[in-house]
């Protein structure tokens, strides 16, 4: 009934190979994206924005909403657009309830796996600071609310090519609009499967039948749910390879195919 | 198929694990060589059992690490290439070999507000309720106290805050009662100070060792969660409860 000590266990599986699996593939993304964060270059071509980018509130390329660096930005501090705004996404991640889950184990050891024995013999969990500040979640959840519409709303830009000989805006589709596209849907998808989600939509109440549309609603986001560690993975690959394809792109070591 | 088990035998110093070799045959559970062992090899083996159908919730114990029912358990899913070991729960004091002392859970039961129906809907005194509304709570009340789930819990199996942190099982419970449809009672308080809802670091280990696959974590632990934070962590929602009555 007391710490057994670190990785003291009877389990005779590979107890340590999914905590492995996600300390590498978030380790990985962490790496990735402070890197891409810090570039500051390279995250546009054409109508494509890097999602890592978006919205560029400030910045140099025609996606700026107001313009280039602000003049108020500290000058001993390196300035890229996507500073601006990671945190969001980012805040959304770190307090979600799947990837608590995930982190404790994998970066904290806290525990290492189900029934094997941790580093530490205090523990205060969420109860109290710093974790108790996990509870900020949803609030990054209306934040990624309306990150998923603005990379929507990318992804419907992503559809309009400027016609080279005319100057004038087209319908068309490259790889690029289907990498934005999936993207925006799959980040959607993780939003709304989001447990915080879950609750205020619908889980709140315990008499849910006498609001049809909340249950609906409510019923939506319990299937989605279901899938949610999913999501959370497959949208996390799939936003660092559409700052990869757009990169590569732009800096002409990829060629963004033209279907139409 | 001679088989060797390696079975955890209490002592005045403690306890270690003890080999046993036995005849493993088509169709037997881990608590069938238990027994088998206990009539060929030991016979004051203590082992807790009871329905051998898993709904008792009597022969919780740790194969090869694994909280486990073992009488769900089928050989033929534990590897026995290796010596199997069977372990007591490791979250409960040990009454001897395999059987723990479990009645902490029975205290902290005890502690969690009772059902409290509101007002009967018609005069003769019944309730209204819509099976959509029920169907929520159904789930949780599969449970059959094996108490496995308290037992992979890191927070009692490694920190032992059975005072603290009321723990997966009791989380369920308290579910079943705070998302009834008839249920008027407050717990909200009672979830974050006396239950501790807050040391659970949503690992879902509970979740992965129900032998009644009751998804704990995300539908009771994180929902009782998100209730506790709209109570005490939210300012905007606490604000909108001015304005709203609860349902």
């Amino acid at each position: 009934m007391i710490n057994s000590g670190f990785g003291n266990t009877a389990r005779k599986d590979l107890w340590w190979g999914r905590p492995l699996v996600v300390f590498l593939g978030l380790g990985s993304f962490i790496v990735y994206a402070t890197w891409a964060a810090f570039q500051g270059q390279h995250y546009f071509l054409g109508n494509y924005l890097s999602p890592f980018y978006s919205p560029e509130i400030f910045g140099g390329s025609p996606h700026s909403w107001f313009g280039d660096k602000p003049l108020w930005w500290p000058l001993v501090l390196p300035f890229s657009p996507a500073l601006l705004i990671l945190w969001a996404p980012g805040g959304m991640r770190f307090t979600c309830y799947y990837y608590r889950g995930a982190y404790y184990k994998s970066f904290w050891a806290d525990p290492p796996a189900c029934g094997v024995g941790e580093p530490r013999k205090t523990y205060w969990g969420e109860n109290s600071f710093p974790l108790i500040l996990q509870n900020v979640h949803r609030y990054f959840l209306y934040l990624a609310i309306l990150f998923v519409f603005l990379l929507a709303y990318d992804a419907w830009k992503a559809m309009w090519f400027t016609d080279a000989a005319t100057g004038k805006e087209i319908f068309g589709l490259g790889i690029g609009t289907f990498v934005l596209a999936i993207n925006a849907t799959l980040l959607g998808c993780y939003t709304f499967s989001c447990h915080s989600f879950r609750h205020l939509i619908g889980g709140i109440k315990d008499r849910l039948s006498q609001a049809p549309v909340r249950k609906k609603l409510y019923d939506c986001a319990s299937c989605l749910n279901r899938k949610h560690m999913n999501f959370a993975w497959f949208s996390l690959f799939w936003v660092m390879f559409s700052d990869v394809y757009v990169r590569l792109c732009s800096m002409g070591i990829w060629t963004d195919w033209r279907i139409f | 198929m001679k088989v060797t088990f390696q079975i955890w035998r209490s002592d005045s110093n403690g306890g270690q694990l003890k080999d046993y070799q036995t005849e493993i045959t088509e169709g037997m559970v881990v608590l069938d060589a238990v027994h088998q062992i206990q009539a060929e090899h030991a016979n004051d083996l203590a082992v807790r059992w009871n329905c051998k159908a898993g709904k008792c919730g009597s022969c919780s114990a740790e194969i090869n690490g694994r909280p486990r029912l073992m009488c769900m358990t089928r050989m033929d899913q534990v590897p026995v290439d290796k010596p199997v070991t069977i372990h007591p729960m490791k979250a409960f004091p040990i009454i001897k070999d395999l059987v723990t002392d479990v009645s902490v859970n029975y205290r902290v039961k005890k502690r969690i507000k009772k059902f409290k129906p509101r007002k009967p809907d018609a005069a003769d005194g019944t309730w209204r309720m819509a099976q959509s509304d029920i169907d929520r709570v159904q789930e949780f009340r599969k449970c059959i106290e094996c108490f496995l789930c308290q037992d992979v819990c890191h927070v009692l199996r490694e920190h032992d805050l059975h005072e603290k942190f009321a723990g997966p099982r009791h989380m369920v419970y308290t579910a079943a009662l705070e998302m009834h449809p008839l249920d008027v009672e407050d717990r909200t308080e009672d979830l974050k100070k006396q239950e501790g809802i807050g040391f659970c670091n949503i690992t879902k280990c509970c979740t992965t060792v129900c032998p009644e696959k009751i998804t704990i974590t995300d539908n009771a632990i994180i929902p009782l969660k998100e209730r506790v934070a709209d109570r005490f962590y939210d300012p905007l929602f606490r604000f909108f409860r001015l304005f709203t009555k609860k349902n």
